[in-house]
């Protein structure tokens, strides 16, 4: 019960007035972000970044946590009235969640979502309080060797896991982790890879290659190949769903929780392949009551599954970052970087130094996540009329941001042409199909994995043995060895899978 | 989720191509990233008492980068083709656009090259009209209004709702 009087604390923090304006300021904008098409949660985050500067912690996270869930939900309303994910974990709404829109069903598609949403995002929440107070002390314990060996455990995952080329997504990360290198060398401070350049000394900021990669490089990508038709955006009323699809809603939400939370929790890269899971599950559990017919036209269970994976995921995701200090996707990793900015060490250590700032960020995230339901449920055909902004000046505004939140950091017209670099890469990994997650992973996780490497070798003067003395680090090696080896054996062993089903139909539906 | 289309080829597309030759520029690009990495590993220094040290990463990255580079272009001897990022403003049936491109690329260059002269107030605004005008936008007069909304509203945002001035440039004293 100590567990309750921390979050009751933490409300108690986050719960005045001018904090709930910053909340609802936050699911505002990040929902009006997170609309715009091409951009997902990270993004609408990186770019929304410069507008706490002169916050306090307290309002800055609480905003934080308002865009983080606005944003996400933006991305849902875009896939399911445009048919166009923003980010990978919305690609499974946007299957059966437009086919609902163009059945005239939008109405109750963006409901599922949001009341799916809305639900897996609390209890997903409410898990990461429960767990917080025993993981922080487990992860006390743990030392540099298993630290080393989990970030190679969520590189491996993320880069093999993912994605259709293996090859490509080794590429993403090695280039991640030779941005990561930039800068100066942590434990004896000499320059690696700056040229020479003062500017670089610092490392790149990751802020940086996050608004340069996903905002530049898809404005750039978009102007190389711009569709010169109009949108057909579906027409929207207020959502409310009727009792025949609250029935078949409530059992979906609750098991796309279940398969989303532990996915977002493990550092196993956040929620494609739980809203892909939630998705194949749905949909056998209804072809086993013959109701699967729907499926492929417009099934509600479609859309409130995946949904809920995705948010509880979305959840999930801040135990490794709290616990750990550990971000396993783009978006953790931004706000890894914004409560650095506020001199937040996350780590195993939080619990202990900054204990009422996390129970008062996983309060605001609770009211964010109300505040979500609240204000986007009547909003919803407003945010429909915003896909309508013609494309030229909808991504002059993403570049106009883009390059306001670069260039107010430092004042300085480098950091402008470190966008611009980083939005030709960006181009260059959307031509070339090369992942973009392994890639912000590396660049997260390349500086920490060395400091841990280095760490753990210290301790054993440069003797291996160093970095498999501790139990759980052996442990979490042998993950990785399946994680590499599973997938190769599973795959001559099954002939085809309902995964292959899904992707094949995909295909032909292009 | 990005599948080409196959059924509509690309029009510059000659029947049954085998491989992407765009793809072993990137391998070269790659490979040369990874033999700087290790050169510019080389020149460091390894302290005393330092196991690891700070050149071990790079040489690891370095190499591993090089070997990358070489599976790719044997996987693109091979015919292996990469799947562009589709959008829903994206249209992959036809050639890339490189006009367009490298206007929005040479706006964005005046805004770094001019933004700390004229500020950021008239640079801002300039990006915004010139972007929208390189992606085929019309309407200019409504654009150049927007824009200056956007880039004097902006400034006054950052300058009284954060403390943080942005360049004034040639406008200092008036804004």
């Amino acid at each position: 019960m100590e567990t309750l009087d921390l979050l009751l604390g933490g409300f108690a923090q986050a719960f005045t007035w001018q904090n709930l304006a910053f909340a609802a300021i936050g699911v505002l904008l990040g929902t009006f972000v997170g609309v715009l098409p091409g951009i997902g949660p990270a993004m609408a985050l990186a770019l929304l970044l410069p507008v706490t500067y002169g916050l306090d912690v307290t309002q800055a996270l609480i905003m934080f946590a308002g865009i983080y869930y606005g944003g996400m939900y933006g991305g849902s309303t875009t896939s399911i009235l445009l048919n166009t994910p923003g980010e990978s974990a919305s690609v499974m709404t946007a299957i059966e969640g437009n086919k609902m829109a163009k059945r005239g069903r939008a109405a109750q598609a963006l409901a599922t979502a949001a009341i799916g949403s809305f639900i897996a995002g609390t209890i997903g929440t409410l898990l990461v309080a429960f767990f917080m107070p025993t993981l922080a002390e487990q992860a006390v314990k743990i030392g540099a060797p298993t630290y080393f060996a989990i970030m190679l455990l969520s590189m491996v995952l993320v880069t093999s896991v993912l994605g259709a080329s293996k090859l490509r997504g080794f590429i993403g990360l090695f280039i991640g982790l030779t941005i990561g290198l930039v800068g100066l060398d942590q434990s004896t401070g000499q320059a690696r890879l700056t040229g020479g350049t003062l500017e670089l000394a610092d490392g790149i900021d990751i802020v940086v290659v996050a608004v340069g990669v996903f905002a530049i490089g898809e404005a750039l990508w978009t102007a190389a190949h711009l569709r010169r038709r109009p949108l057909d955006v579906i027409p929207v009323g207020r959502p409310f769903l009727g009792r025949e699809d609250w029935q078949r809603s409530w059992a979906p939400w609750l098991r796309g929780t279940a398969l989303g939370f532990p996915f977002g929790a493990l550092p196993a890269g956040g929620a494609e392949t739980p809203t892909f899971l939630s998705y194949i599950a749905e949909r056998r559990l209804a072809a086993r009551k013959g109701r699967d017919d729907e499926f492929g036209h417009g099934a509600i269970e479609g859309v409130a599954g995946p949904e809920a994976a995705n948010n509880a995921s979305a959840a999930g995701m801040f135990v490794p970052l709290l616990a750990l200090g550990l971000p396993v996707t783009a978006t953790a990793s931004i706000l890894l970087a914004a409560m650095q900015k506020y001199g937040i060490v996350a780590g195993p250590t939080l619990m202990t130094d900054q204990a009422d700032l996390i129970w008062t960020l996983l309060a605001s995230l609770l009211i964010g996540n109300t505040l979500l339901l609240v204000i986007n449920l009547p909003l919803a055909p407003i945010w429909a009329k915003l896909l309508r902004v013609p494309r030229p000046q909808l991504y002059a505004g993403i570049l106009f941001f883009a390059s306001l939140g670069a260039y107010s950091v430092n004042r300085d017209p480098f950091d402008l042409a470190l966008l611009l670099v980083f939005g030709a890469l960006g181009f260059a990994v959307r031509r070339f199909g090369i992942p973009v997650l392994p890639l912000i992973l590396g660049v997260i996780l390349g500086p920490l994995m060395e400091l841990k490497l280095r760490e753990a070798l210290d301790v054993s003067g440069g003797d291996l043995s160093g970095l498999v003395n501790e139990r759980l680090a052996i442990v979490v090696y042998v993950l990785v060895a399946l994680a590499v080896v599973g997938p190769i054996v599973l795959g001559r062993l099954r002939p085809r899978s309902a995964v292959d089903e899904v992707r094949d139909n995909q295909e032909v539906e292009r | 989720m990005s599948t080409t289309d196959l059924d509509r080829p690309a029009p510059d597309a000659q029947p049954a191509r085998p491989r992407d030759r765009a793809q072993y520029v990137l391998a070269l690009v790659l490979a040369a990233l990874g033999v700087y990495t290790v050169v510019d590993a080389r020149g460091l220094n390894v302290g005393f008492g330092d196991p690891i040290g700070p050149r071990v990463f790079p040489y690891v990255i370095g190499t591993a980068m090089v070997l990358l580079a070489v599976l790719l272009a044997i996987a693109t001897s091979r015919g292996d083709l990469p799947q562009a990022e589709e959008g829903e403003d994206v249209d992959l049936t036809t050639p890339a656009d490189w006009v367009t491109v490298a206007k929005l690329v040479a706006i964005c260059v005046l805004n770094l090259l001019l933004v700390n002269v004229l500020g950021w107030a008239i640079t801002g605004a300039f990006l915004f009209v010139g972007a929208a005008w390189a992606l085929g936008s019309r309407t200019l007069l409504r654009d150049v209004l927007v824009g200056i909304v956007l880039s004097v509203g902006s400034w006054y945002f950052f300058y009284s709702g954060l403390g943080v001035q942005l360049t004034p440039g040639i406008l200092d004293g008036i804004l």
